[in-house]
């Protein structure tokens, strides 16, 4: 059973306000029956040194991607993570996590390439909360295994693939990395140089719009209006328009992907999970340095 | 993580046990282990926490990290002396500066430049926090080596 929607009038505004809850919502039906509350971050034991009641762990890198494939788990491991996790194919799942949900953005993606149908963000995630003094605990739950189904990943509606993109030349690409790593001035974020690319720059065509405009001071996200002036005025988009969405691995473009699907009601919009970690190592795909987006070359 | 990884006959007594302790832990309990070397990591001494300009940035990690170095005496018997700064929201960055800290404090130069550059893979904790996240321990571990090295040849 679906838990009810928060009814935060800063959420009304949006096109899907069933996709966020606010640090209150949750306190208040934290251990309410069908809800599961999953805690998502980048930084692999931050879980442990506390988390919200009840909440159980999922890891990016060692529960959502193949050990093997640089690709996402399959239907099979999904249901058995879900299962593992306790969680129901009709349970309302609340994902939270560090830096403003990036890693939980990127988790509600993933989870959407399941189809599970609802899946939610807490607005402004796990330094909201901790900033608000509420309740954590290291007690780990151990939930009853569920009977989640196996389903098939349906990647084609929210995820490009390179040749996608290739093919996608000339129509709305956002780059939400850091104008360092657009200019190509920098491969990598000022910290993660780890999963550096041989080749700087972006994709031709793209507009610049770190992720990070999207969210406020204290990591929730920015009032309609304001994303708005951001995507659709100062950039031009309509929600009718193809968008590609990328980053370099694509967590910081499911923020976006969020931002511009559930927030601002864009209807085709998907998130290129290569991202520059792919394309500025593949071989001969056409690159822009600079500030400019750039002219696509003639096909 | 095979056995063949898990060797320590090349690694300072204090090391040694770092690794047998980790290897000898069921996956889980690895992680509570590195939750463990994250809270005992040590405070600053106040000549670098009133000056962190002092301290070098490790790029490779995640999160802000900064470590020093100090060596007291000339050639491969001075004693190496550690210092890291983490912010305590990055655990696991903390947690590789508690191993690296408590394994490699008092030890010679010429020990800390001996110790093996695959140290952060025979830890077991490939599984439980990820190779992509062990590459920050490297960079520390890179970074004070080649801080020693200056160090010693300086002194």
């Amino acid at each position: 059973m679906p838990v009810p929607h928060d009814p935060n009038p800063k959420f009304s505004d949006y096109t899907h306000p069933e996709r966020l809850v606010s640090t209150q919502w949750l306190a208040d039906h934290l251990g309410a029956e069908g809800l599961v509350v999953v805690e998502s971050d980048e930084d692999v034991l931050l879980y442990e040194t506390g988390h919200i009641p009840g909440a159980v762990k999922i890891d990016w890198h060692l529960d959502l991607n193949d050990p093997v494939t640089r690709d996402y788990i399959d239907g099979e491991q999904f249901a058995k993570l879900m299962s593992a996790k306790g969680i129901k194919r009709d349970d309302t799942v609340v994902i939270y996590g560090d830096k403003s949900n990036w890693w939980a953005a990127y988790a509600l993606w993933v989870f959407s390439l399941f189809g599970h149908p609802d899946v939610r963000l807490l607005d402004g995630g796990r330094a909201k909360w901790i900033a608000e003094d509420r309740e954590i605990t290291t007690d780990v739950p151990q939930p009853a295994p569920t009977d989640y189904p196996v389903g098939q990943r349906e990647d084609a509606p929210i995820r490009a693939f390179k040749d996608d993109v290739l093919a996608h030349l000339g129509k709305p690409l956002i780059d939400v990395r850091s104008p360092q790593e657009y200019t190509g001035e920098r491969t990598h974020m000022p910290d993660y140089p780890e999963e550096g690319a041989l080749r700087g720059g972006h994709i031709p065509g793209a507009e610049s719009v770190p992720w990070g405009r999207a969210a406020a001071e204290d990591g929730t996200f920015k009032p309609r209006p304001e994303l708005e002036t951001i995507y659709q005025q100062e950039k031009g988009l309509a929600p009718s328009d193809d968008v590609i969405a990328y980053c370099r691995i694509g967590e910081r473009s499911s923020h976006t992907w969020f931002v511009l699907t559930h927030l601002l009601g864009f209807q085709n919009v998907r998130n290129y999970d290569g991202s520059w970690t792919e394309w500025g190592n593949a071989v001969r795909v056409p690159i822009v340095k600079g500030e400019e987006p750039g002219q696509v070359p003639p096909a | 993580m095979t056995p063949n990884d898990m060797h320590t006959e090349d690694l300072p007594p204090a090391l040694a046990e770092i690794v047998e302790d980790f290897n000898a832990l069921p996956v889980p309990e690895r992680l509570q282990l590195l939750l463990q070397f994250a809270e005992d990591l040590p405070a600053l001494p106040e000549r670098y926490a009133d000056h962190p300009e002092l301290m070098e940035p490790v790029p490779e990690c995640q999160s802000p990290v900064f470590l020093v170095s100090e060596v007291d005496g000339a050639g491969p018997g001075g004693v190496v002396h550690l210092f890291f700064s983490a912010p305590r929201e990055s655990p696991t960055t903390r947690g590789f500066a508690g191993i690296l800290q408590e394994g490699l404090e008092g030890l010679t130069t010429q020990q800390v430049l001996a110790v093996p550059d695959d140290l952060p893979n025979r830890l077991a904790l490939a599984e439980a926090v990820s190779l992509l996240r062990l590459r920050g321990m490297s960079g520390m571990l890179g970074r004070i080596k080649r801080q020693v090295r200056e160090k010693a040849a300086a002194a």
